[in-house]
């Protein structure tokens, strides 16, 4: 078990030297150089849409609201003329100090968000406009306000609209990819990130607090989770992977937007290329296949007979022990307990 | 005189370890033997208990209708992920205490007759965590529902996504989401039951889409977990939150039905939500089971004009060779609903043993209730049938 956990180290970090030749530092260690990475994508300074748009299109119009309960400012949606190309942009926005990120609540979007994006996708999907998304979130907000205006069903559309809207969608993961609130506007034809991002079913800290049984962990959890985009481009849920320019995409907004719109420009290109037809149908392929499985044929796991005899002996002096149960009889599902994840 | 220990066998052989059943919720000490009779609910204080995949599909289906598909599922280790223990382990430790694959089985199977694709998720294996495995199978119900055009009723009992997959397992949200829109585009009904609990990734993918949802008294579901949701807005949260009742009204629950009345109200819901019918001309070369609609629009009115002015159409029919269309719109839809309880029996005969003699009587029941169905006027309103099979149930509970 252990050799395995070496070996799968090595192997991350060898990857993500060669994917990468701008990379920070040359790190040995992978837990160091997967937790800088994390650190990185939440770096206070990184570019967020709001910063990078003025480099990425020559013009933005924001648009506001869900027509249903309000506006979320965590959620910035619009029309941008990137190129000279117009389309309809979706991103989220973390705030750049207090002020700002109370006002946007940490980046964290209610289902208002989900709701306000899934308005304008129609919108682009009925004036023939591609949708960019800029993906950059810690997760949906989890607070009770969200599940009373039902977050879950919220996400859940938003995945169900964007596996079928017919036209095309570019994603860009600028930052935080994190959980359901990132898949609900990442569900496109071409998913980008920027190096220093990733993409996560939960975040390292709720990982390690499940499986470790501490957020301490939450570094081991980062590579066993193998959340950065060099290594989620290996396992095919990212495509292309933009380098970022100096230390990292905070020191210079400018040069990062530069080059996510010259990758956003060739991909929105090839994708206008596609029928309609052939690209919706492409999509749900694309996200069709993913998950690795084995179909087998040998006759399914039996359940182990009954507990030794000294154990049954011990059971029949001690009436007490008998509510106690070693294996999970067919029926008995309460005794487990219930997870808090995703 | 020696100690008769023999006397000491029979006893031990009768009462078996898991005799007694504590009640969690009011602590009372319940005989499994009665509780398995009142679906194990609390007889006292209404408490559910979770049931496992089996159980709940012995509840909910008729009996050995069920016939399982995709049974060799197994998960891979694509991040070749340890924790504190290596997910291989895990997953065979998991097999071995249930005695599955993985957390969810599906098959098809008929509910008071009426055929229904099946998938059901049992807790006990790994939380129910929605992997590789999970998020194929509940896909492929969902795809066998659209091609036999039979709704598709899914049971869902999850803690969420299962992080030992990593992002594979996040992207499940979007494959089974995808399918169950395809689904919806064809028109074919959808229900969940969420029970407890139905949390995470999918509560917030395929669970919460139903096109009626149905929940389990008190059943715990919700986005975040509740220690998530405290930790973040630092106060105590309000009581029942996250629970069946605190969804029902907010919305996003149709009903909240206790156990022993599930199976009457599926079936009652059954009998109003019907598929339409295949279209007309459909799959021509890629083999796209939602076909096109302008196509079913055209075969919709050359048909209705055939109804409504025969001679006419004889007329027509003589010149530009509509004379044959009457047949074209009838024979694929019938051939499509027959062709449901025919795959259906088929199947039952090679994975279940004991299937065999009981499951093609019970194919050939949905037959004649579904044969009114291929005329466009019979599939516009529900099937009349009179509700003979809920009063039964409602006796039966």
């Amino acid at each position: 078990m252990v050799d395995r956990f070496r070996g799968r180290g090595r192997d991350a970090a060898a990857r993500a030297a060669t994917d990468d030749p701008p990379a920070p530092a040359p790190a040995r260690d992978p837990k160091a150089e997967t937790w800088a990475r994390v650190q990185l994508a939440r770096n206070l300074r990184r570019p967020r849409i709001l910063d990078l748009l003025p480099e990425l299109a020559e013009e933005f119009v924001e648009i506001h609201g869900d027509r249903l309960f309000g506006d979320d400012e965590a959620v910035v949606t619009g029309f941008a003329r990137i190129a000279d190309r117009r389309v309809v942009v979706v991103g989220q926005q973390k705030g750049a100090d207090t002020e700002e990120n109370i006002r946007r609540n940490f980046g964290m979007p209610h289902p208002e968000g989900y709701r306000k994006a899934m308005r304008v996708m129609e919108l682009a999907e009925r004036f023939g406009l591609p949708v960019v998304t800029f993906v950059d979130v810690p997760g949906a907000h989890p607070g009770p306000e969200s599940e009373e205006r039902g977050i879950a069903e919220a996400i859940a559309r938003s995945i169900g609209l964007m596996s079928r809207l017919r036209t095309p969608i570019v994603v860009v993961i600028t930052g935080e990819g994190g959980s359901g609130g990132a898949l609900a506007i990442a569900v496109g034809d071409v998913v980008i990130a920027l190096e220093n991002a990733v993409y996560s079913v939960i975040s390292p800290e709720g990982c390690a607090s499940i499986l470790w049984r501490t957020a301490d962990e939450a570094p081991t959890a980062a590579v066993a989770m193998k959340m950065t985009a060099p290594d989620q481009q290996a396992l095919g849920i990212i495509d292309i992977v933009i380098p970022e320019p100096g230390e990292g995409a905070h020191t210079d907004h400018a040069e990062t937007a530069r080059r996510i719109r010259a990758v956003v420009v060739d991909q929105l290109d090839a994708l206008a290329a596609v029928p309609l037809d052939e690209l919706v149908e492409a999509r749900y392929r694309r996200f069709r296949t993913i998950g690795a499985f084995r179909e087998v044929e040998a006759p399914p796991p039996v359940i182990p007979e009954r507990p030794g005899l000294a154990d049954r002996l011990r059971n029949l002096l001690d009436p007490g022990r008998w509510s106690g149960i070693s294996t999970i009889p067919a029926g008995r599902r309460d005794e487990l307990p219930a997870r808090d994840e995703v | 005189m020696p100690i008769k220990l023999p006397s000491f066998r029979p006893r031990r052989d009768a009462y078996p370890p898991d005799l007694w059943t504590k009640c969690p919720s009011c602590g009372e000490m319940l005989f499994n033997k009665q509780l398995d009779k009142v679906l194990r609910v609390c007889p006292s204080c209404g408490h559910h208990f979770r049931l496992s995949a089996e159980a709940r599909i012995e509840m909910l289906l008729d009996a050995g209708s069920f016939a399982e598909r995709d049974a060799g599922l197994e998960s891979e280790d694509p991040l070749g992920f340890v924790d504190q223990k290596a997910y291989p382990d895990r997953i065979a430790a998991a097999q071995l205490a249930t005695g599955m694959r993985d957390a969810a089985v599906w098959g098809t199977g008929t509910i008071d007759g009426r055929p229904v694709v099946v998938c059901v998720m049992d807790f006990g294996f790994m939380g129910g965590s929605m992997g590789a495995v999970v998020g194929e199978k509940v896909t492929r119900a969902a795809e066998h529902a659209l091609v036999a055009r039979v709704p598709l009723f899914v049971v869902a009992a999850s803690g969420g996504a299962r992080m030992q997959e990593g992002t594979l397992s996040l992207m499940q949200l979007a494959k089974t989401v995808g399918a169950l829109e395809r689904l919806r585009a064809a028109g074919v009904p959808f229900l969940s039951l969420l029970s407890d609990p139905t949390t995470g990734g999918v509560f917030a993918s395929f669970a919460v889409l139903g096109d009626v949802n149905i929940a389990e008294p008190n059943a715990l579901i919700g986005f975040a977990g509740a220690r998530v949701s405290a930790g973040t807005i630092a106060q105590e949260l309000p009581p029942g939150f996250q629970r069946s009742e605190f969804l029902f009204q907010h919305g996003f629950l149709d009903r909240v039905v206790h156990r022993s009345e599930l199976r009457s109200e599926v079936s009652s819901l059954l009998r109003f939500l019907v598929a339409r019918p295949a279209p007309l001309v459909e799959d021509r070369t890629d083999g796209d089971p939602l076909g096109l609609p302008s196509f079913r629009a055209l075969s919709f009115l050359s048909n209705l004009a055939e109804r409504v002015l025969p001679t006419e159409s004889e007329i027509a029919g003589a010149t530009n060779g509509h004379s044959s269309s009457p047949a074209t719109p009838t024979t694929p839809t019938t051939a499509s609903t027959t062709a449901t309880p025919t795959t259906a029996s088929t199947t039952a005969t090679p994975t279940t043993p004991s299937a065999p003699a009981t499951a093609p009587v019970r194919a050939s029941q949905p037959a004649p209730t579904s044969a009114p169905s291929p005329t466009p006027e019979a599939t516009t309103t529900p099937e009349p049938v009179p509700g003979a099979p809920s009063s039964e149930e409602a006796s039966r509970g």
